[in-house]
């Protein structure tokens, strides 16, 4: 349970050592709990994942927990991919929608065993998981105050974890999952993250938090290891392409404004909507949609100059076509890389937009039109993220 | 029966009044129809039954005041036979006293009506004929959708928005007003006289889970009142019982070229991951079907038939929340001779008998329902329809027919037999306060409760009309936005039952509209 009744904020079963690593103290409200924005600077904190290894802590990410004979068909229902592929200890990224076929959320989905599976979502939605639950048998537990779990990122990762006794780790597949004995109990990892590298997650009983945290900055101590806060894995996850639900688009429930919420296809998520499997959320929506053309398109740019192109309106010659939701100077790929909603027509890569930049120095904001084109994808996807077994730094 | 051979092109699942109505329009269009029926006997819940050895009666709904003369017309149901033995009834007020209310039309008599009652009532009468005129032009059509421009639902809201104009600014104020609140905030308002009062209150919210202290009894009166604009004066009793008018529905049906199934329930409707492609029946038969229409009520046809696990969350959702339990309950009395109601001659006796001495009596009536218990003093419609059906019953006896307000669908503890067994008697103890010698004279009984009601006729809660009738459940909202043309998120799926627009009632009007809708949609329904 979550004791929002004895306190404002919550803290996660890591939070002893969270803030013991905190030196400017640095805090912001994820979902009801305390998560540090940063520890020390953020370029560190970023740097510290692209050479070494970087760990967040995603405790208050939400967790729900499916089982139960229709737990497949539930979920199967719920999202647009088709999750009878998923086989047992995989992960998938996924999104589900609403019957308008608007994306409510983005996650991923963990399949622990037959019928048992979890997922990880960014907004709480009890609510409709239930609503959604009428016609199956399927029970859903949230989870998210009852498993602990850490992002451990970046290219030293897999030697850390070898180096805690993990051994074999080196062999698991990205999105897949595996279980360690750990302090007369079990952590389990999957080979997932949200920074585009090499890396991991861990998920462990909350009761084992602390020692899990001691013992694995203890193992990678030589390499480099280091806590980040959100500051540094919005720049990551910038690089590396992936969308921020609340960021990138607002999930379908909480867009008040009628026009404002987006479908898998006008996210660039197309690729995550099976068709070929039974009825789920959005399907009738979707395929029409497919059929007739989208509003929207999703775009990934790279923009001239060096300024980040945050909230900057985007233009095809005079008319306006978009605004950028996402935008960062990339420090490993040196580009300056922004994501953006246009208008359909100008989604195509090659595309030649510009954005309308605001910036300020000293009191004096000044407006730059930089050229800018639509880019295939991530700027960063290095081999190491892919291979298997994986590399040895 | 059932000719597979015939290649269907639409099933029809329920043989009940609207099934039957929607069926003929679909098999004149010259569609291959087939209509399959769980019971034995045609029409749903406008029945007739023999509840005892040799005593019949309609055993659900019992007048017949609402079945639209163009649907009627429409089907040659004179020709097929259907008869009224008797038409116009007056509704009278039961007061223990023998001082009755005579209700006729425009004009009251008894209990000691005032002047002012009566001048009132004449007024009354008016203001609310007009109302059901306007609404009648929105109710033999599709319901608009709001936000789609599309041309026959901008038409339809345009009668309806120029009809209020019309209205004249009084009574368009008087519309917006009145429809918001409840009767007895309008009966205070208008009389005086306490039988009067109750009777009025009582015709809106027959049916329902509302008191005349809930809001949409207004529209509930409205609703019942629809039958004064398509020519009834009063109830009417059936010759045969209501089951007549499913039998002549069958036969005009039948004389269309639709073929019927008895004693063939539908198990489930098949669907190909989004279209309907025709049905499987409890025996395991499957016929298939480019189009399914279902006259099972929303809850029924999507919970049951269709699956929740094959629709998507959002209406699923709509189907859960869907309002439907039924509060309403039948006793039917086989009686070995007329009573005698203290102040009633037989004449009298055979006209609609209503127990609600004031306002008050039917809201504390409704307390009990609303915490899970029974009335313990009912409200009640009475029919005696042997008086002018004398088939229905053995030479000289008689049968009657009550509806009783309210027994809970969901019942604390249940509808065993102790707990139905006590209500029984309770509600003949109750008559017999007006009926000094009913006891002596019956012969056999029967209570049907919500939960026999939905069991017997195959409609979640026990509801009559498939789904309550309120603001936020009629148009284009009913049964739930998204299936508000009778088309539903199934392609090739539609409803046509009473838990449509314009709603329950034996009308005709939800399966004539919804067989409208199929034909002009042509081929792509």
């Amino acid at each position: 349970m979550i004791p929002h009744d004895e306190t404002m904020i919550l803290e996660t079963p890591f939070y002893s050592r969270c803030l013991a690593a905190s030196e400017i103290n640095l805090w912001e409200d994820w979902k009801g709990y305390r998560s540090p924005q940063a520890y020390t600077s953020v370029e560190q904190e970023y740097f510290a994942v692209r050479s070494n290894t970087g760990v967040f802590d995603i405790s208050p990410m939400i967790k729900y927990r499916f089982t139960g004979p229709d737990a497949e068909a539930y979920l199967n229902r719920l999202v647009t991919r088709d999750i009878s592929k998923l086989a047992v200890d995989r992960v998938a990224y996924t999104v589900w929608c609403d019957d308008n076929g608007q994306v409510m959320d983005d996650g991923t989905i963990f399949h622990l065993g037959e019928n048992d599976y979890r997922l990880c979502a960014y907004a709480r939605c009890l609510d409709w998981l239930m609503w959604s639950a009428e016609g199956f048998d399927v029970t859903i537990v949230d989870e998210t105050a009852d498993i602990a779990a850490l992002a451990v990122q970046g290219p030293t990762s897999c030697s850390v974890f070898k180096n805690m006794g993990f051994t074999g780790i080196e062999n698991l597949k990205p999105f897949g999952i595996t279980r360690y004995p750990f302090e007369g109990s079990e952590v389990m990892i999957s080979r997932t993250g949200f920074t585009g590298d090499l890396g991991y997650e861990i998920w462990v009983d909350p009761a084992l938090a602390e020692i899990f945290w001691d013992k694995l900055f203890e193992a990678g101590k030589l390499w480099g290891i280091r806590a980040i806060g959100s500051a540094a894995l919005d720049m990551l996850r910038t690089e590396t392409g992936f969308l921020q639900a609340g960021v990138d688009f607002i999930p379908a429930e909480e867009a008040i404004r009628t026009g404002r919420s987006r479908s898998p296809f006008e996210l660039g998520l197309g690729w995550l909507v099976s068709f070929d499997k039974p009825v789920f959320n959005g399907r009738k929506a979707l395929l029409k949609e497919k059929k007739e053309g989208s509003r929207y398109a999703f775009v990934y740019l790279d923009v001239e100059g060096n300024k980040p192109a945050e909230h900057a309106f985007i233009y095809a010659g005079d008319k306006e076509v978009g605004t950028v939701t996402t935008a960062a100077w990339c420090p490993t790929a040196k580009t300056n890389v922004a994501f953006a909603q246009v208008d359909a027509k100008y989604g195509k890569v090659g595309q030649e937009l510009v954005a309308e930049i605001y910036y300020e120095r000293e009191l004096k904001w000044t407006r730059v039109m930089a050229k800018c084109t639509v880019i295939e994808g991530a700027v960063f996807n290095p081999p190491r993220k892919r291979q298997t077994p994986a590399p040895d730094f | 029966m059932i000719n597979i051979d015939k290649n269907y092109d639409v099933i029809v699942v329920g043989g009940g009044h609207n099934g039957l109505v929607c069926a003929t329009y679909l098999a004149k269009d010259g569609r291959k129809v087939l209509v399959v029926e769980a019971n034995e006997s045609l029409g749903g819940a406008s029945a007739t039954s023999e509840f005892a050895d040799q005593f019949s009666v309609s055993s659900c709904a019992h007048w017949l005041f609402q079945l639209n003369p163009g649907v009627a017309s429409d089907m040659g149901l004179s020709k097929q036979g259907l008869e009224l033995a008797a038409r116009d009834l007056n509704t009278i007020a039961l007061a223990e006293d023998g001082n009755h209310l005579t209700i006729d039309g425009d004009k009251l008599e008894g209990a000691d009506i005032s002047e002012e009652d009566r001048k009132a009532f004449v007024a009354f009468n008016k203001q609310m004929l007009k109302f059901c005129k306007l609404l009648a032009g929105a109710f033999n059509r599709r319901a608009p959708k709001l936000v789609e421009g599309n041309l026959t639902d901008r038409v339809t809201l345009a009668k309806l928005g120029l009809g209020m104009k019309m209205l004249g600014k009084e009574d368009m104020s008087d519309l917006m007003r009145l429809a918001l609140i409840n009767i007895y905030d309008v009966m205070e308002e208008n009389f005086d006289n306490e039988l009067l009062k109750g009777a009025i209150s009582l015709d809106s919210l027959l049916g329902s889970h509302m008191g005349p202290r809930s809001p949409n009894t207004v529209y509930g009166y409205l609703y019942r009142r629809m039958g004064d604009v398509f020519g009834y004066k009063g109830p009417a009793v059936v010759k045969g019982g209501m089951g007549a008018v499913g039998e002549a529905m069958a036969s005009a049906a039948r004389a269309k070229g639709v073929d019927i199934e008895v004693g063939a329930a539908v198990s489930k409707i098949n669907i190909d991951v989004d279209r309907a492609t025709g049905v499987t029946l409890a025996d395991g038969r499957v016929v298939n079907a480019s189009l399914v229409v279902s006259n099972a009520d929303p809850k029924t046809t999507f919970n049951k038939l269709v699956g929740l696990s094959n629709i998507e969350t959002g209406v699923a959702r709509r189907v859960k929340t869907l309002r439907m339990k039924g509060d309403t309950a039948k006793l039917h009395i086989a009686l070995d001779s007329l009573p005698g109601f203290t102040g009633l001659t037989e004449q009298q006796m055979g006209q609609r008998l209503v127990i609600a001495p004031t306002m008050n009596y039917i809201e504390t009536a409704f307390n009990a329902s609303k915490y899970g218990e029974y009335s313990k003093a009912p409200a009640m419609d009475i029919s005696i329809p042997s008086i002018h059906d004398p088939s229905l019953a053995p030479d000289g006896k008689h049968v009657m027919s009550v509806i009783v307000q309210y027994a809970p669908y969901e019942l604390e503890g249940g509808w065993n037999d102790q707990h139905k067994e006590a209500f029984k008697q309770l509600v003949i103890n109750r008559i017999a306060d007006y009926a000094p010698d009913l006891k002596d004279k019956i012969v056999a009984s029967e209570l049907l409760t919500p939960v026999d009601l939905e069991e017997r006729f195959h409609t979640f809660g026990g509801h009559w009309h498939q789904g309550e009738i309120s603001l936020d459940q009629i148009l284009m909202m009913r049964p739930f936005p998204g299936a508000s043309q009778y088309g539903t998120s199934v392609d090739g799926l539609f409803l046509c039952g009473a838990g449509n627009h314009p709603g329950g009632g034996v009308m005709g009007l939800a399966g004539h509209n919804a067989a409208k809708e199929i034909i002009k949609r042509g081929k792509s329904a």
